[in-house]
């Protein structure tokens, strides 16, 4: 299935978690957060949140700016 | 002298928020934020890119520094609340400093979206410090809607255009029941100076710092102007006057020629 990670389109297995996403992007331990389809995804929920056909996830962090 | 900023029952001992945009390295910010003696800083909030080598978290973390997420780059309302919660969530803090802003030319805030998000994100029960224009109406408006603080802008972001209209800044002081910071426009160490002689209770500034040619001595002279501001707002100044008033007395001069 498509799904659309941090703006860009790619596969993903059926039964891909967003904790499994967050991994393929970043090793952060912390200070990463995650909307799914515009809705935040709390860190503890990641591994039990399944993605779906088409969503649009979002994985930021904090940079420099302000 | 004890003087501490009291913002959302949090206490700092510096007046001077910094931001961490603009610095051409990582060593650079580290050392201009540990020279300006700030205990508050701001980042923003953007997507993790794969490539990139340190990070500004770790910088704060080293220098002991509380994190302010904004939501920079937010046009709306709703983009400006999912940011602040992604920020709450990656950060886990609950305070914010809500920008929402109206076009990339001038930075200026939009007062309706800028309303709306503070409402929602107070009733979220967040920490507000919404950046404002320089509109003491919106600021009332803002204080009203349950923000921590308000931060008008002195001129637009990064202009280095300093103050300009102080009159509505003295309004803003004037009238606000909440600490207020002066964000956004200061160019050299006489602007953040004059921010707290207006009474600002604070200031935030990034670019001038972080864009100077030596930015850890400018990062040092923000934080003895914003501190001589503020030892002569509470001071009191003398009235201006139209004519000259002596300070040596006329009284035994002697009568020679």
């Amino acid at each position: 299935m498509k799904i659309t990670v941090n703006g860009a389109e790619r596969e993903a297995e059926d039964g891909a978690t967003v904790a499994g996403v967050v991994a393929s992007v970043t090793r952060a331990p912390a200070g990463v957060a995650v909307a799914l389809n515009d809705q935040v995804v709390p860190r503890g929920d990641w591994p039990t949140t399944i993605v779906r056909e088409a969503d649009r996830i979002e994985v930021l962090t904090a940079v420099q700016g302000g | 002298m004890e003087d501490p900023l009291v913002i959302a029952g949090e206490t700092f001992e510096s007046r001077l928020i910094m931001g961490t945009g603009g610095a051409p390295s990582m060593n650079v910010l580290e050392e201009a934020l540990t020279a300006s003696g700030t205990e508050l800083t701001t980042v923003a909030m953007r997507r993790v890119d794969p490539g990139s080598r340190g990070s500004v978290l770790d910088v704060l973390g080293r220098c002991g520094i509380r994190v302010l997420p904004n939501t920079a780059g937010c046009f709306t309302a709703g983009e400006a609340v999912l940011t602040a919660k992604l920020a709450r969530d990656a950060l886990e803090t609950n305070w914010v400093k809500l920008e929402v802003i109206a076009d990339e030319r001038t930075l200026l805030p939009d007062p309706i979206e800028l309303l709306d998000a503070a409402e929602q994100l107070v009733d979220d029960g967040f920490v507000v410090l919404p950046y404002t224009n320089d509109d003491p109406v919106l600021a009332h408006r803002l204080e009203q809607a349950g923000c921590a603080a308000v931060m008008p802008l002195g001129s637009p972001i990064g202009s280095g255009l300093g103050i300009r209209n102080p009159h509505n800044i003295e309004l803003i002081v004037e009238r606000a029941q909440v600490p207020v910071v002066l964000d956004a426009g200061l160019g050299t160490a006489s602007d953040a100076a004059l921010a707290m002689e207006l009474g600002c209770d604070a200031v935030l500034l990034a670019t001038a710092v972080t864009r100077a040619q030596s930015p850890a001595l400018m990062a040092s002279a923000m934080r003895h102007a914003v501190t001589a501001g503020r030892m002569a707002r509470l001071a009191g100044r003398i009235p201006k006057r139209r004519y000259a008033q002596a300070s040596s007395p006329w009284q035994g001069l002697s009568s020679g020629g």
